[in-house]
C-alpha cells in the first residue's frame, strides 16, 4: 500500500483493475480520457484495451464480453453516451453476466462540452444504478462497488463522475493489484436476443430489481446521514465537499450525503427527512436530488419545504465552487458563515456571503478582489485560440482565401478545429455534435442552391462519426464540399490513436485507414490531397474542386504541432516591415504580437509554420538572418 | 498547517507541473494534498488556473476566494485576474513577461503587462517580481519559466517547502536528461529574484 498524488481518473482505473476488469473500451472525451488510458499505461497485458471508433462501438463490443461473463469498463463523456444510447437503452433490458460498469463523466461548467447534460437523468431513463464519487479516494473503492452490484442484479450499472472528481487530485492510498479475472464464457440461449416478448418479460424483472436496488441501497456504504437539527443538506459529489468544506464538523445540520443518484436511496432518505422543516439540495448540474427529496416528502407526507435550484437558492447553471455554495448556504441557514480551515478563515471572516459570480469561468467576481479595494486594469480577454503552427489555421485560410466573395456556409465540427471559429479565421458558421458539419453542410446545400457550403470534420471525427454522412451525402446527391482536416491525432482531447494513425492504444502495430480510399469507396468521385502549410497550392486546390458538381472532397494533411518537430523560426525584418499587421489581422496566429506598437513574433511561440510569410504583402518575415524572401 | 496556493498562466506555459511539484514535496512531508485544474479546450492559449491545497481535512479541491497563502502568476494579467483568490496578507509571485492574446492583437492594443505590475504592488500585498524572459535565456530554455518561479516562490518563503523537498519532487518527475536543466532553473530561480 503506498499513499499516491493521483487524478480522480486514474483512481477508477485502478479501482477497475484491483476489481478485475478484463476488457476496456471507450472513446477520448474530456474530463474521462484518463481512465482508459491509465488502465492502458499499467496493462500488464491481460487486459484487452481499446479505443474504439466511437462509443456505440464501445459499448456494444464491451457489451458481448460481459454477456461472456467478464468485467468490463466502458469509458466516455456525457456526449458521448448519446452515441452509446442505442445499445445502452437495450443491455438493460436484456441484462449481463460480467460486471459492466458505462464510466460517464459529466462537465458542469461546461469546461469542454457542448451542453451540461446530466447523465443522473440517464440512469433513470435507462433504469440503472448510478454511482457518483465525491472525491478521487471514494471513486477508487466505488468503482470496485460498482461492478459487484452490476454482477449482482445482472445489470450495466453507471459511474458518474464529474469534472472536478475526474481532473481533481488527491493523496489516495493504491495497492496497484491487477486481478484480471478470464471470461467463464458464454452460454448459447435466446435470452441474449431482445424481442418484444423478452423485452416485456425483462421490463417486469428490470422494475422488481429496482426496488431491490433501491432498498438495498439505503444500506449503501457511501450513502449516509450525519449530524441534526430542523435544517437539512441533501448533497451529492463535488457539491458534498463543499458543503463539508464551509460546515467543518457542525453537528446542527443534516446532512444527506447521496453516493447514488438512481434508484434514489429512499428509505435513508426519510430517516433523514425525520424532524427536518428545511431542506436545501445541492448539487451540480440538475435538480435531480432536489426533485428527488421533494417527491419522497410528498408520497410520504412528510411536511418540509426544499429549496435549490428550483428555488433559485442554488445557481441552475455552470459548475458550483465553495464560494457559490456558502453564498446559498448563508441564505439558507440565515447566518454569515465562516468557513472551518483555518487556513481559509481568516480571510474569509464577515461578508463573502455577497460574492455572486464564480471566478472560475475567468470572470473577476463583482466584489473585487479582498486583499484591496483598487479597481484592476481591464484584464485582457484570452479566449481559445487555434495554436501557433497549427496546420488548421492554414486550411481554414485557404478555403476563406479560395472563397472570397462568394456565398458560403462553413459547417464545422467537435475538435481543435471548433476554434476556427474565433477572429480574425470565423470559419465556422455551424457547430453542433461529432460528425454534424458533414450532414448539416447538405441540409444548406438542399434549400440554398446558391451556396457553396461545406463540411469540415478532423480525422478522429470522420472515423467517429462522419462515414454515414458521407454515404448519406453520395446516396442523396448533396452538392457539397467534404474537408478533412487530417492532422493524424485525436488532438484536443490529449493525442489517442484512431483508425487512421496506424496504432493502436496498446501500442501495437495496425492497419492505418486511408480516408482517401474510404471516401472514394463510399462513392466520393473527386477527392484531392492538400499540404495546409502551402498556401497557394492549397488555394487552387479548393477553388478547382469547390466548383464541381456534387459531393467531393479535399483532404488537408499535415500533422499536430504536438506530435511533430517545430521548422525553424521566423522572424520579422524591422527594416522591411511597413507595419501594416496584415499578418496579424489575416491569421491572428498566438506568436504574432505587438510589442511597443511594432509587430514581433515572439520566438517561443513560433512554430515555423510559414503561413505569415506567405501572407505578408512586403516579404519581410522570414528565416533568421534575412537571407530568404525567395 | 493547511496550506493554499494558485497557480495559473496561459495554456503551455507549465503551471501544471509546478503544481505537481508542490503537492509531491508535500506528501513527502506525510501532508494530505488535493489539487485541481483546468485542462482541455482552456488549454489552447486560454487562461490555466492549478489549485494546490495541502494539510489535513481539505474537503474542496479548489481554494475558496480570499484564501490562497500564495499566486504564483505565470503572466501578469493572469496574477491580476485571479487575485481575488489572494487571502489579505498573502504573497503574489509573478513572472513580469506578458503573453499578448490574440484578441488584444487584432484591436491593436498595448497590452504589456506594466499596468498589471504596477497594479499588483499598490494593492498591499507582498509582490516578488521576476523577470522570467531573462531567467529563461539565461538557462538556455523558455521550457523552465515553471521551475524558476518555483524557485522563486520557494526562495520569498510564499511557499512551504524546501529547495531540497522541490528538487528531489522535480527531478522524480523528470527524465535524467533534463536533470541538469531543472537543477539550474531551480537554482536561478532561487537567486534571481529581483
Amino acid at each position: 500500500m503506498s499513499k499516491r498524488l493521483i487524478m480522480g481518473n486514474e483512481a477508477i482505473a485502478f479501482g477497475a483493475m484491483k476489481a478485475g476488469v478484463r476488457l476496456v473500451a471507450g472513446y477520448p472525451g474530456t474530463p474521462s480520457s484518463e481512465v482508459l488510458e491509465t488502465i492502458a499505461k499499467n496493462n500488464d497485458g491481460s487486459i484487452h484495451v481499446e479505443w474504439s471508433a466511437n462509443e456505440k462501438a464501445a459499448m456494444e463490443v464491451a457489451g458481448a464480453a460481459a454477456y461472456a461473463g467478464a468485467r468490463v469498463l466502458v469509458t466516455m463523456k456525457q456526449m458521448g453516451l448519446n452515441v452509446a444510447a442505442d445499445p445502452l437503452m437495450c443491455l438493460n433490458y436484456v441484462g449481463v453476466k460480467g460486471g459492466m460498469v458505462v464510466l460517464t463523466a459529466d462537465d458542469p461548467g461546461p469546461i469542454s462540452s457542448q451542453t451540461e447534460q446530466d447523465t443522473r437523468h440517464f440512469a433513470q431513463f435507462a433504469k440503472m444504478m448510478a454511482f457518483d464519487p465525491s472525491s478521487p479516494a471514494e471513486a477508487y473503492e466505488m468503482v470496485q462497488d460498482a461492478f459487484e452490484y452490476s454482477e449482482k442484479y445482472g445489470e450495466p450499472v453507471f459511474m458518474r463522475p464529474t469534472t472536478r472528481i475526474c481532473h481533481g487530485y488527491q493523496t489516495v492510498e493504491i495497492d496497484g493489484e491487477i486481478n484480471t479475472k478470464e471470461a467463464e464464457g458464454f452460454e448459447k440461449d435466446p435470452k441474449w436476443v431482445i424481442f418484444p416478448k423478452l423485452s416485456y418479460n425483462n421490463h417486469i424483472e428490470l422494475e422488481k430489481k429496482l426496488i431491490g436496488m433501491q432498498k438495498d441501497l439505503d444500506g449503501y456504504r457511501f450513502n449516509r446521514v450525519t449530524g441534526s437539527g430542523t435544517k437539512g443538506i441533501i448533497c451529492s459529489g463535488v457539491g458534498y465537499e463543499y458543503v463539508k468544506e464551509i460546515l467543518g464538523d457542525r453537528e446542527d445540520i443534516k446532512i444527506f450525503k447521496v453516493a447514488t443518484a438512481n434508484p434514489f436511496p429512499e428509505g435513508l432518505a426519510q430517516e433523514f427527512l425525520e424532524g427536518v422543516e428545511e431542506v436545501l439540495a445541492v448539487e451540480e448540474l440538475d435538480p435531480v436530488l432536489e426533485k428527488a427529496i421533494t417527491y419522497t416528502a410528498g408520497k410520504h407526507q412528510i411536511p418540509v419545504k426544499v429549496y435549490g435550484k428550483l428555488t433559485g437558492t442554488v445557481a441552475n447553471a455552470g459548475e458550483l465552487s465553495t464560494d457559490l455554495v456558502k453564498e446559498s448556504l448563508c441564505q439558507f441557514l440565515g447566518e454569515t458563515l465562516s468557513p472551518s480551515i483555518p487556513a481559509a478563515g481568516e480571510a474569509n471572516v464577515g461578508n463573502i456571503c455577497d460574492t455572486p459570480l464564480s471566478p472560475l469561468r475567468g470572470q473577476l467576481p463583482r466584489r473585487g478582489s479582498q486583499v484591496s479595494e483598487l479597481q484592476p486594469p481591464e484584464l485582457p480577454e484570452r479566449p481559445p485560440v487555434l495554436c501557433p503552427g497549427c496546420p488548421h489555421r492554414g486550411a481554414f485560410y485557404a478555403v476563406k482565401l479560395a472563397m472570397k466573395g462568394k456565398k458560403t456556409r462553413y459547417c464545422g465540427d467537435i475538435g481543435c478545429y471548433t476554434l476556427g471559429n474565433a477572429a480574425p479565421l470565423d470559419m465556422v458558421d455551424t457547430c453542433l455534435c461529432m460528425g454534424a458539419g458533414l450532414t448539416m453542410a447538405q441540409g444548406f446545400a438542399h434549400v440554398e442552391e446558391d451556396v457553396y457550403s461545406f463540411g469540415f470534420i478532423g480525422d478522429s471525427t470522420f472515423f467517429a462519426s462522419g462515414l454515414h454522412g458521407v454515404a448519406n451525402a453520395v446516396y442523396n446527391n448533396a452538392n457539397i464540399t467534404i474537408v478533412i482536416l487530417d492532422n493524424s491525432t485525436t488532438a484536443m482531447t490529449g493525442h489517442q490513436p484512431h483508425p487512421g494513425t496506424g496504432r493502436t492504444m496498446m501500442k501495437e502495430f495496425t492497419a492505418a485507414i486511408d480516408p482517401e480510399m474510404v471516401l472514394k469507396g463510399l462513392g466520393v468521385k473527386t477527392v484531392v490531397t492538400a499540404d495546409p502549410l502551402d498556401l497557394k497550392a492549397s488555394v487552387e486546390t479548393v477553388k478547382r474542386v469547390a466548383e464541381e458538381d456534387g459531393v467531393k472532397a479535399i483532404i488537408f494533411k499535415s500533422p499536430c504541432i504536438a506530435i511533430t518537430k517545430p521548422a525553424p523560426k521566423k522572424v520579422i525584418n524591422e527594416e522591411t516591415c511597413i507595419q501594416c499587421r496584415t499578418c496579424i489581422r489575416e491569421l491572428g496566429c498566438p506568436a504574432i504580437v505587438l510589442r511597443e506598437g511594432k509587430v514581433v513574433i515572439e520566438e517561443a511561440l513560433c512554430f515555423g509554420c510559414g503561413l505569415c510569410e506567405a501572407v505578408c504583402p512586403v516579404g519581410a518575415i522570414g528565416k533568421p538572418g534575412g537571407e530568404d524572401h525567395e | 498547517m493547511n496550506r493554499n496556493y494558485l497557480l495559473c498562466g496561459v495554456g503551455g506555459q507549465g503551471t501544471v507541473l509546478a503544481a505537481k511539484i508542490i503537492a509531491e514535496a508535500a506528501i513527502a512531508r506525510g501532508e494530505e494534498v488535493k489539487t485541481t485544474e483546468t485542462i482541455g479546450m482552456a488549454q489552447r492559449g486560454g487562461p490555466v488556473t492549478s489549485f494546490v491545497r495541502t494539510g489535513r481535512d481539505i474537503h474542496s479541491p479548489i481554494i475558496p476566494l480570499g484564501a490562497a497563502d500564495a499566486i504564483l502568476g505565470f503572466e501578469p494579467g493572469e496574477a491580476v485576474r485571479n487575485l481575488p483568490y489572494l487571502k489579505p496578507g498573502g504573497t503574489v509571485v509573478v513572472n513580469s513577461k506578458a503573453q499578448m492574446p490574440v484578441t488584444a492583437a487584432l484591436t491593436g492594443s498595448d497590452y504589456n503587462g506594466k499596468e498589471m505590475i504596477e497594479y499588483l504592488q499598490k494593492c498591499g500585498v507582498r509582490v516578488i517580481i521576476v523577470d522570467g524572459e531573462k531567467l529563461c535565456r539565461e538557462c538556455g530554455s523558455e521550457k523552465v519559466l515553471n521551475v524558476i518561479l518555483l524557485g522563486a516562490a520557494i526562495r520569498s518563503g510564499a511557499v512551504d517547502i524546501t529547495e531540497e523537498e522541490a528538487e528531489k519532487a522535480l527531478l522524480s518527475r523528470l527524465p535524467e536528461k533534463l536533470h541538469e536543466l531543472n537543477r539550474k532553473a531551480l537554482k536561478l530561480g532561487m537567486r534571481g529574484t529581483i
